[in-house]
C-alpha cells in the first residue's frame, strides 16, 4: 500500500514536471525539477483528486500550514498519513 | 489637453452604503470580513469574505428592476446615484449626448450565473428566466446607468481582473482630457461572494482562511469583496463653470504589461506603471505623498509591489506613505481599484491617510511605512494608486490635491 501511494505521487509530480517518473525519487526537490508555486498547487490537486484527500496547503505560507513540501518523501509522509486517517 | 477633476463620488462595499459611511469606516480602522452567508457555503473551506451588509435591493428598486439588475449592477446603480447628486449634473441636452459610462468589472453578472447554473446542472430544471443573458453579460451594469441617466456618448465596460476598475478610470480620464467627453461616469463594480465564485478561488490556494493582512509577515492571502465605487470625471473648465465642489485632480494614468506569467506578479511591469503615471502627470516621486497599494495580502504580491515601490522612488520611499485598505473592505477583484480610489481622495481632500489594518508583524520583504493598523492625518499634494492583475497587467492612476 505504502509503496502503491508513492509511486503514484512520484507519477503525478513527474507528469507535473514533464519528466519520466524513473527521473526522479524520493529525495528529489521540486526546486530541482523545476516545479514552481503554481505548479506545486496543480499536483497538490492532482493528488487530491487520486486520493479523495484534502491536502492542508496554502501557497501563501508553504511551510506552515502542515504539508512539508521540501522533499517527495516529505510529501508522500503527509499523503499517507491523511490517507490512513481517511480510512479511521 | 483639459485637465480633469473628479466632483463626485458613491459607493456601496463592505464598510457601507455611501462614501460617507465606507471613510469612516476606512478613518476608524474597521474591518468589514465576516462569516459568509450563502447558498452550499458550508462546501467551501473558505468561508469568510467582505459582504455587502443589510442591503435590501427591494427598498432601492422596482419589481422590473430587480428582473433584470444582478446583485454588481445593483451595487453600480446604487453607487453612481450617489455619485450623480453630489456633482449636481444634468444629463439633458447636449452634456447627455456626449457622456459615457466606463465602468471596470472582472465577473460582471456572476451571481446570474451561478443561480442559474445550479438550476439547469443542479437542479435539472429546463426552463431559465428571459433575461439570464442581459443579467449577466459584463457590460450590464454600465448600459443601466447609461439608460438611467441618459448618457449617451461612449459606453463599455473593461474586463482585466483585478485591474478592470483601474483601467477603467484611466480610460475615463483619458476620455475627459482628450476632449471625447466633458464627463464620464466611471469606476468599478463587483459581485463574486457566491458559492462558484469562492470555489474557482479555492482552487487556487491563494485565499486566506482568517485574515487579510497585507504586508504583514504572517499574511496568509486574500479575502474577497464585493461592492461597487462610481465617480464623476469632469473637465476642470466645465467644473469650474459651473461652481461644482472639486475632491481632487486626476493628474495621469498608466498601462503596462508584464508579458511574463499568468499570476504571479513582475517588480519589472508594476514599476513601469508607477513611472509612466508618474511621468503622465508629470510628478516627480518626491511629490507623492502616498500610495494606496494594491497589497492583496499574499506572500507574492505585496513582496513584489515593495520591490517594485522601492525601485521607482529610491531614497524618496522613506518618506512614503503605503496603504493596503482591502484588509477593511476585502479584495473586490474587478470593483476594488474604484473602492480604493474613495481613501485616494480621502487622503488628498481631507488628509487623513487609511491604515493597513490586520498588521501584526514587519515583514524585511516589505520595509516600507504601510501604516499599520491606525489611520493618520497629514496633508499631501499627490498620490497614487496602484492595480496589478492576474495576467501580468498593470494600471496606477496619479493624483493631485484639488
Amino acid at each position: 500500500m505504502a509503496e502503491a501511494i508513492r509511486q503514484k505521487v512520484l507519477e503525478i509530480i513527474a507528469r507535473q514536471a514533464m519528466l519520466e517518473v524513473d527521473d526522479i525519487s524520493s529525495e528529489t526537490t521540486l526546486t530541482d525539477i523545476g516545479i514552481d508555486s503554481l505548479g506545486l498547487v496543480e499536483a497538490v490537486f492532482a493528488i487530491e483528486e487520486h486520493f479523495d484527500i484534502s491536502i492542508p496547503f496554502n501557497a501563501n505560507q508553504p511551510d506552515a500550514t502542515g504539508f512539508d513540501t521540501t522533499s517527495i518523501s516529505a510529501m508522500i509522509a503527509t499523503i499517507e498519513a491523511l490517507i490512513a486517517a481517511k480510512k479511521t | 489637453m483639459q485637465r480633469v477633476v473628479i466632483t463626485g463620488q458613491g459607493t456601496i462595499n463592505a464598510l457601507g452604503h455611501s462614501a460617507t459611511e465606507t471613510l469612516a469606516g476606512m478613518r476608524q480602522g474597521r474591518s468589514g470580513i465576516g462569516a459568509l452567508d450563502f447558498a452550499d457555503v458550508e462546501r467551501l473551506s473558505i468561508r469568510i469574505g467582505a459582504g455587502v451588509k443589510d442591503f435590501r435591493p427591494e427598498d432601492h428598486f422596482s419589481r422590473q428592476q430587480l428582473a433584470l439588475y444582478d446583485r454588481f449592477t445593483q451595487f453600480a446603480v446604487h453607487a453612481a446615484r450617489e455619485a450623480i447628486v453630489q456633482s449636481g449634473l444634468n444629463f439633458d441636452g447636449e452634456l447627455g449626448a456626449e457622456a459615457g459610462v466606463v465602468l471596470g468589472t472582472a465577473g460582471g453578472g456572476l451571481q446570474t450565473q451561478d443561480e442559474n447554473y445550479r438550476s439547469v446542472y443542479q437542479k435539472g430544471q429546463n426552463r431559465v428566466h428571459p433575461f439570464v443573458v442581459p443579467r449577466l453579460m459584463n457590460n450590464a451594469a454600465a448600459s443601466h446607468l447609461s439608460m438611467i441617466w441618459g448618457l449617451r456618448g461612449p459606453v463599455y465596460s473593461v474586463a482585466t481582473a483585478c485591474a478592470s476598475s483601474n483601467h477603467a478610470m484611466g480610460q475615463a480620464f483619458q476620455m475627459v482630457r482628450s476632449g471625447v467627453s466633458r464627463v464620464m461616469l466611471t469606476g468599478g463594480a463587483e459581485s463574486m461572494l457566491c458559492f462558484g465564485g469562492l470555489k474557482a478561488w479555492e482552487g487556487l490556494r491563494v485565499m486566506s482562511p482568517d485574515a487579510c493582512r497585507p504586508f504583514s509577515a504572517d499574511r496568509n492571502g486574500m479575502v474577497i469583496g464585493e461592492g461597487a465605487a462610481v465617480f464623476v470625471f469632469e473637465a476642470f473648465e466645465h467644473a469650474r463653470a459651473r461652481g461644482a465642489e472639486i475632491l481632487a485632480e486626476v493628474a495621469g494614468f498608466a498601462m503596462t504589461s508584464d508579458a511574463s506569467d499568468i499570476v504571479m506578479p513582475s517588480a519589472e511591469g508594476a514599476a513601469r506603471a508607477m513611472q509612466g503615471a508618474l511621468a503622465d502627470a508629470r510628478l516627480t516621486p518626491a511629490m507623492i505623498g502616498y500610495i494606496n497599494a494594491h497589497g492583496t495580502g499574499t506572500r507574492a504580491n505585496d513582496r513584489t509591489e515593495c520591490a517594485a515601490i522601492s525601485e521607482v522612488f529610491g531614497a524618496d520611499a522613506s518618506g512614503l506613505m503605503i496603504s493596503s485598505t482591502k484588509a477593511m473592505h476585502g479584495h473586490l477583484i474587478g470593483g476594488t481599484g474604484a473602492v480604493e480610489l474613495l481613501a485616494v481622495i480621502m487622503a488628498l481632500k481631507d488628509g487623513v491617510i487609511a491604515p493597513t489594518i490586520g498588521y501584526r508583524q514587519p515583514d524585511p520583504e516589505c520595509a516600507l511605512d504601510v501604516v499599520p493598523n491606525a489611520a493618520r492625518q497629514c496633508r499631501i499634494d499627490a498620490a497614487l494608486s496602484n492595480a496589478f492583475a492576474f495576467g501580468g497587467l498593470n494600471a496606477v492612476l496619479a493624483l493631485k490635491r484639488a
